[in-house]
């Protein structure tokens, strides 16, 4: 008998949660957050997909039923293009924008803290994030250079933290951009929880809850920029230490927030500066894994199921990672040598990816099949892998996309 | 002093090579001395780097060395001899139309041109006619393209195919970088090389203008 749309659900999220337990699943799990490729395969525009909700859930629909994820990842990369105009975002270029109407979107870095502003930060990062970070990062919001500092309201020290809201107009135009924002961005949520319904009626969980990022990233992606973060890593590596620790409870409460609201409770905690490319072991013992594991440690303390999304090369940072609580966490790696990523945390942690996205825009279903196979024996060997590209999709042949899920779906199952 | 100067910048020391190389002008010291200076010390950066000694975050520190210790000498250097390093070859760089990412680009032109080769970078989502009539005006060694993104492959091999039919190809060589690319896409685009890191492109490009 055929298995209702009920079932499958609990299927594929036992198949999942399994996998992450370090047990044995039925089969290989497929959790792939497709980027641009599900709206390019749907005949969709990106720029489409960013500013109509509701072509974003279509297209994402069609990917889902077609290809039949475990875990699905629906429209939410198509971030809500309006709201950044509405705001004026500065340090991102998306379709229509700075880019062609197909374009994937892309982040541009830069220095949106000044090298200097490490103990104004630190001081009061909320403050710092109102009044600094918020204008320079969005055009029309400027006025908030101007929000005063409610720290300091205690007793009659509120008269003096008031009175701006009268005296400075500008203040006002700005939380009039955050007001009609703010709506904006509520209809786009309101759109992903839509299809989080309709998904769950054709049987498909929902693999994002939230977004973290890594301490140390917060500050270098963000704030400081690439330049910045490692020259201060020479220059000033006490400061940026301190400023790292910092912004521990904040990536914590950042990540957790989100991904509570989601079945399975999952946060994504996407790594960038931390890589074999970037650091050295030596430093990325210092500099990044301290706050990295508080981060992973502290999301598992409040039942949240962290997925480090590494980005890069991460071999010689292995060891490291055997650190964290046992069959918690997903790792997903992309040019890291998986193999002996399996060989190391076989026993810690269920790894994922590593197809590379290379094969998918040059390679032939015939090598797909061959490099999944190849995975699956290895990786999958009595559990703990579950089959992802190496990065976000975006460039892809179909029938590659086709080959990877159905060769997994065929060849992945635990006999 | 030059000695020191070499040591403090080698040692990644901001503010105390600047204030050696303003005793240095200020005594009347030849900015070709501190330029060259600033070349040993690099070479010594480079050298600590394939050590595995030095990483990204140490190139990076260098660069912003550099950069202000040559803010300092420019003014300078109108009055003394000019340039008179010798070129090691030429090399034509950017990152290919419809990607915007030039952190990797940025450190490679640097690591280029503090090695002796004569950089003319074309910035960030760079069509292919701008390549080809860079590379037809200045008729470099190495063009060097970049990109981040596996959108970029099919750009790459356009730039290239923009090249050939320009009659450009030939006696050029090609390098691609970034850190969706591998020996699969330099087939793929049509080039003739690829290395993962900045200094590792440098040796390769020394290679082929026979600069080793």
């Amino acid at each position: 008998m055929e298995k209702s749309n009920q079932e499958l659900y609990q299927e594929r999220m036992q198949r999942v949660k399994d996998v992450i337990a370090l047990k044995a699943p039925d089969r290989v799990p497929i959790v792939s957050p497709i980027q641009a490729f599900t709206y390019w395969y749907a005949g969709v525009s990106l720029k489409e997909a960013m500013y109509d909700y509701a072509a974003a859930r279509k297209a994402a629909r069609k990917f889902c039923l077609d290809f039949q994820p475990d875990l699905d990842f629906g429209p939410v990369m198509m971030y809500p293009a309006k709201a950044m105009d509405l705001l004026g975002l500065q340090w991102f270029r998306w379709p229509g924008h700075g880019i062609s109407e197909n374009t994937m979107y892309q982040f541009i870095e830069g220095e949106y803290m000044k090298e200097d502003e490490y103990d104004e930060f630190i001081f009061d990062p909320g403050h710092f994030m109102t009044t600094k970070w918020m204008p320079r990062s969005f055009g029309n919001l400027k006025g908030l250079e101007k929000f005063p500092p409610m720290r300091g309201s205690m007793w009659y020290g509120w008269l003096g933290t008031v009175p701006p809201f009268a005296d400075v107009p500008e203040l006002w135009d700005a939380l009039e951009a955050l007001k009609k924002t703010g709506a904006e961005i509520a209809r786009w949520f309101e759109s992903l929880d839509l299809y989080k319904q309709e998904l769950k009626a054709e049987g498909f969980p929902i693999a994002y809850g939230g977004w973290a990022f890594a301490p140390f990233d917060l500050l270098g992606d963000t704030l400081r920029g690439v330049e910045g973060i490692f020259t201060d890593m020479i220059g000033q590596p006490d400061k940026l230490l301190a400023a790292v620790e910092k912004m521990v409870p904040i990536a914590i409460e950042a990540g957790a927030a989100a991904a509570e609201a989601n079945d399975p409770p999952m946060a994504w905690i996407w790594l960038h500066k931390g890589s074999d490319e970037f650091m050295s072991v030596k430093q990325f013992n210092r500099f990044y894994w301290p706050s990295l594991k508080k981060l992973i440690c502290g999301l598992i303390d409040k039942g949240v199921i962290p997925v480090v999304y590494g980005e890069g090369n991460e071999t010689s940072r292995l060891e490291y990672y055997t650190e964290i609580p046992k069959g918690k966490t997903i790792f997903h790696f992309a040019t890291t040598d998986i193999f002996k990523a399996k060989d190391v945390l076989k026993d810690v942690c269920c790894i994922s990816g590593n197809l590379p996205n290379s094969l998918m825009v040059t390679g032939t279903p015939d090598d797909v099949k061959a490099y999944c196979k190849k995975l699956i024996d290895y990786c999958g060997k009595d559990g703990g892998y579950i089959m992802d590209t190496s990065a976000l999709l975006d460039e892809a042949k179909p029938e590659n996309v086709k080959a990877m899920f159905e060769f997994t779906r065929e060849y992945g199952v635990y006999r | 002093m030059r000695e020191d100067l070499v040591a403090a910048i080698a040692s990644l020391k901001l503010v105390e090579s600047l204030s050696l190389v303003k005793q240095m002008l200020e005594k009347g010291e030849n900015p070709q001395v501190i330029l060259n200076a600033c070349s040993e010390a690099m070479s010594i950066v480079g050298a600590e780097y394939e050590k595995g000694n030095f990483y990204l975050a140490e190139l990076m520190m260098s660069a912003k060395i550099l950069r202000q210790i040559s803010e300092l000498v420019k003014p300078k250097m109108a009055e003394a001899s000019g340039d008179s390093r010798a070129v090691l070859g030429k090399v034509v760089i950017g990152t290919v139309k419809n990607d915007i990412h030039d952190i990797g680009k940025n450190i490679f032109a640097f690591m280029l041109d503090v090695n002796g080769f004569e950089v003319h970078d074309l910035g960030i989502d760079v069509p292919v006619d701008v390549f080809v009539e860079k590379v037809r005006a200045v008729e470099p060694d190495v063009v060097a393209l970049s990109g981040l993104l596996t959108l970029v492959f099919d750009q790459m091999k356009e730039t290239v195919e923009g090249l050939k039919k320009a009659n450009l190809r030939n006696g050029l060589k090609l390098m691609i970088g970034g850190c969706q690319m591998d020996e699969n896409t330099v087939k793929y685009v049509g080039a003739d090389g690829y290395r993962p890191d900045a200094v590792a492109g440098v040796r390769l490009a020394k290679e082929w203008v026979g600069g080793v």
